[in-house]
Parts: structure tokens; sequence; C-alpha cells
């Protein structure tokens, strides 16, 4: 089948689903991070079953066809090319190092590495790094917005939805004029991602209480971690924790008082906010009895204040304290 | 890498009785993977063998009343002590066997510790570690440690940015809102008995 009737295919399918998502009644579960459930997982099912019917078995065949080194070769050309856009959203971010650090990856890998065939920068200590504009629009201070679960494309956040459309505008293999060569280059490189994730599907398949929110809630948390670059800060629990011999009475007090919320504000920028506003109607803070009778320490249902960083918990706590 | 080798070696002697949590972590990650290369059982999939290796080596430094109530959240306080104790049974039983399963999709990977620091008298620390896999992206498997009197026990376990724990969090809380606690340990022991069945005709079939 050619590439396009093919897309033109799933694009038709994919429409329909989000029909029956709209009409079906959205089987919502209130989760204010996720305001189209309905929609949402009829799309996660859709793209469930083109993975189970067509991308997955394809990339089993690729695993089981070429052998590992092969698979790594393929997997390193398609990564050395996405550094040039990695440096690009580092450069965007203010992260000069790790900019400059990237393009060195790209020449080095170009050359010695024979068409990036072979990750030598990696050997030589020039870590690759993780970045995509999703990321760039969060670090300078974008709020994630409603989840979504896109047809093909799988989970996003709305920003990361306007992040993916300028990561495909900027795809150097998006850019290919023989279009041939860059249809086979995109399948391909659609092929050589599907099969590294091959493994966690088993694992993900026997965690999940209910896949679709175990899906969501990771994807929500690994986009956090990333835009923090591996170092998300810590959940108000480590404040509460950390102050619980002098304040530990009156943290507890001020974790149910509606006027933390008010407070919190004052500290956390734009999409922090959105997050605290958003969460608001379901999440309210928890007192968990952890050691069954012991003192309980007091912990958060979820993350209002997820984007405080050590420094702010620290004037929070001082403000507390005073 | 060479460095923390040498203060592997160093180590027995200085620190016998109470182990810094970032070398407890490194040890029995170490151990545990030293044991998965070797034996051929786990290599062929014997759950029953991984089973043991993680009842021996790996459970004893877990804190699972902690993580279920991470995990569990709000609704934690209005369980009764039975209903906790067996929230933290099923919920034990099925972060085991996704952390068994990770363990032996993953077997041809070295791990790697990144630098830690901790201040004195410190009882809640994260030490963070990255596994390098030949032919894929590094993962990064940082650990949460608390201490309980004299020992440090794991109380998350965060891999790629996700927490094993608090993923669950959401859903555990939709699950208490329509069931109660009752409905969310049953939902547990369905899943966990689903599970059971789906290894036993794997035995089987082998």
């Amino acid at each position: 089948m050619k590439i396009s009737s093919l897309a033109r295919n799933i694009a038709t399918l994919a429409l329909a689903a989000a029909m029956a998502g709209l009409l079906g009644g959205c089987a919502t579960s209130g989760n204010p991070r996720d305001p189209i459930e309905g929609f949402n997982r009829a799309m996660f099912s859709f793209n469930e079953g083109l993975d189970k019917v067509i991308i997955k078995p394809v990339a089993q065949g690729y695993e089981a066809v070429l052998p590992e080194i092969g698979r790594t070769g393929v997997s390193n050309f398609f990564s050395n090319i996405s550094d040039v856009f990695i440096a690009v959203n580092n450069l965007l971010q203010g992260k000069l190092a790790e900019a400059v650090s990237d393009v060195g990856r790209v020449l080095i890998n170009s050359t010695i590495g024979i068409l990036g065939l072979i990750d030598v920068a990696s050997d030589a200590g020039l870590e690759k790094h993780n970045e995509d504009f999703g990321q760039t629009f969060g670090r300078w201070g974008v709020g994630d917005g409603a989840y979504v679960v896109l047809p093909v494309f799988g989970p996003r956040t709305a920003r990361d939805t306007v992040g993916l459309a300028v990561d495909l505008y900027a795809d150097p293999v998006g850019h290919i004029d023989h279009i041939r060569t860059r249809n086979s280059l995109i399948v391909l490189r659609a092929i050589s991602d599907r099969a590294e994730l091959l493994k966690i599907d088993k694992i993900i398949e026997e965690a999940a209480l209910d896949k679709y929110s175990y899906v969501r809630d990771a994807y929500l948390q690994r986009r956090r971690s990333l835009i923090h670059d591996g170092n998300p800060p810590r959940e108000m629990g480590s404040l509460l924790e950390d102050g619980e011999d002098s304040t530990g009475k009156l943290s507890a007090d001020f974790m149910r008082e509606p006027l933390e919320a008010a407070t919190s504000i004052l500290f956390v920028s734009s999409d922090e906010v959105l997050e605290l506003k958003t969460a608001e109607g379901d999440t309210r803070k928890a007192v968990i009895d952890e050691t069954g009778g012991m003192p309980a320490p007091v912990r958060e249902a979820t993350e209002p204040q997820a984007g405080l960083d050590r420094e702010r918990d620290e004037t929070i706590a001082a403000v507390l304290i005073n | 890498m060479g460095c923390w080798m040498v203060l592997g070696l160093m180590l027995p002697a200085v620190a016998a009785p109470e182990a810094t949590p970032d070398v407890l972590v490194k040890n029995v990650t170490n151990e545990v993977l030293e044991i998965v290369r070797k034996d051929k059982d786990i290599q062929a999939g014997n759950q029953k063998r991984t089973q043991e290796l993680i009842d021996t080596k790996i459970l004893p430094n877990f804190n699972f009343n902690r993580m279920t109530a991470l995990a569990v959240g709000r609704d934690w306080r209005q369980a009764t002590p039975d209903q906790q104790k067996s929230l933290v049974a099923e919920f034990r039983t099925l972060l085991v066997r996704t952390y068994s399963n990770a363990l032996t999709a993953y077997k041809d990977q070295t791990v790697e510790f990144k630098p830690f620091r901790m201040q004195a008298g410190e009882t809640d620390v994260l030490v963070r570690s990255q596994v390098v896999q030949p032919g894929g992206k590094p993962i990064s498997i940082d650990y949460n440690l608390e201490k309980t009197g004299e020992s440090w026990k794991v109380y998350d376990v965060i891999v790629g940015g996700v927490s094993l724990v608090t993923n669950y969090r959401g859903t555990f809380a939709s699950e208490v809102r329509n069931g109660g606690v009752d409905g969310l340990i049953k939902t547990l022991q369905t899943k966990n008995r689903s599970l059971d069945k789906v290894s036993l005709t794997r035995i089987e079939q082998q």
C-alpha cells in the first residue's frame, strides 16, 4: 500500500474513533488535567488497535530480521540527526554548554562515527540529551494545558501538541526533496523507535490496572521530569517533612486551608499557577498515616505545587515559621 | 566508574554496621544483576527463581507500607488496619511483578551511579542511577530512600522520571471513589490473579 493512501485510511479511522468518543457520552472520571477523557480514551484504543495490527508486528519483524548491531546503527543514525535540533532547543532554553556539546556530538558522530551510525561521542563522554520544542515551551513557562491523545502520535498535552507541530516542521528528515527517500526514512525511523519500546510493552501491560490512565499519568510525570532535565523539584511533601519537628502542626493546618492556595501563588510561576487551578477541584491534600499509628506526616494527593523548587520550599517554610 | 569501584573496596572496613543509602542501592543492584546474568533459569524466564531472588535480595530493602500509603494517597487514612494490610499485600505483589519483569527485560544493561551527596542527619534522600543499554537510549532510575531506625529503606523507584508508586494515585483514587477501599482491594486482587493465570499458562506451554 502506498504511504499516502495508508495515511488517508488511518486518518479516516481516527476521525471515526474520535466521533465515537465524542458521541459516546464521555466516560470522564473528573480528572482536572484530562477534561476530554471520553475523546482521549476513544483515541487511545484506536491507537492501540493500530499498534496491535500494524505497527507492533512490523517492529517485531524488524527486530527479528535485523541483528542488534544493525538496529543500533539505525537508531544512532536518526539519533544523530535529532541532535541537530536538540542543540537548537538547548540554545533556545539558554543552555549554552549543552548546545555546544550537542553540536560537538553531531560533528564527531557524522565524521568519525560514519554518518552517525556509531555513537562515538557518547563513549567520548558527550552525553546524549533529550529535548524538543514542547520542553522548550515548558521551560519558557508555558503550562501543560489539557492532556490529549493524538491519533498515531499518541499522548501529548496541549503545549506539547504545538511543540510537536514545530518539531515536525523543523525535522530535517521531513525536508528531504526526494520523496521516496524521505518517506522510507520516516517509516524506518518510526519502526526503529517502536522496536526500542517492545520490551516495555509487557511491563506496562502487567503493571497497569487501567492502561489508559497508567499511560496518561506516566506521560505527564515524564514530561515534567524532562522539562527539568531529570531534576524535577520535589513535591510539597518534602517541605513538610523537613519542617516537621518545629512546624509540623502548623504545616498540617496550613495544608488544609484554602489560604494555602493563595499563599502558594505568590511563589509559583505562570505554569504552576495553571496546574494549581486545574488541580484544585479534585485534589485535596492528604494526611496519611503511613505507619499505622505513628504521628501522621502530611503528604500531597497530587501535585498542585508541583513546580516549587527547593529554594522556594524553604522560602515558604520561612514564611510559615515566622 | 573506577572511582567508586575503589570506594566499594574500601567500604566494608569503614561502614559495616550502617551503610550509606547510595552504597546500599549500589551493592544490591550489582549483586542482583550479577545473579541475573549468571543464572540461566532466570534468563529463561523462570518466574519462581526470579521471585526467590527478589524475595531475598530486594524486598528487605523496600518499605511497602510507605509505598502503598503514597500510592493510595488521601484515602489511606480512611482504610481500616485490615484493609491497609490487604492493600499493602496486593500492591506489593503487583510492584514485585513489575520490577521482576523490568529486571529480566534489561539484563544486558550496565548501571552507572551519579554522584551522591548527603548532609549529616538527613533521613530522606534520592540515589540516582542510569541504565545504559546497548542500542538504546539510557534510562534513569532513581531511588527515594528513608531512614527508619538504623536502616535505609526504599519507598519510591522513579524510572525515566516516572514514579512507579505515585503513578498509581490517579487510578487508585478513582477506584476508591467508585467502589470504596474494598473496591480497590478487589481490583488489585483480580489484577494479580489474572497475572498469575497468565504466567501459569506460560509455564505450561514451555
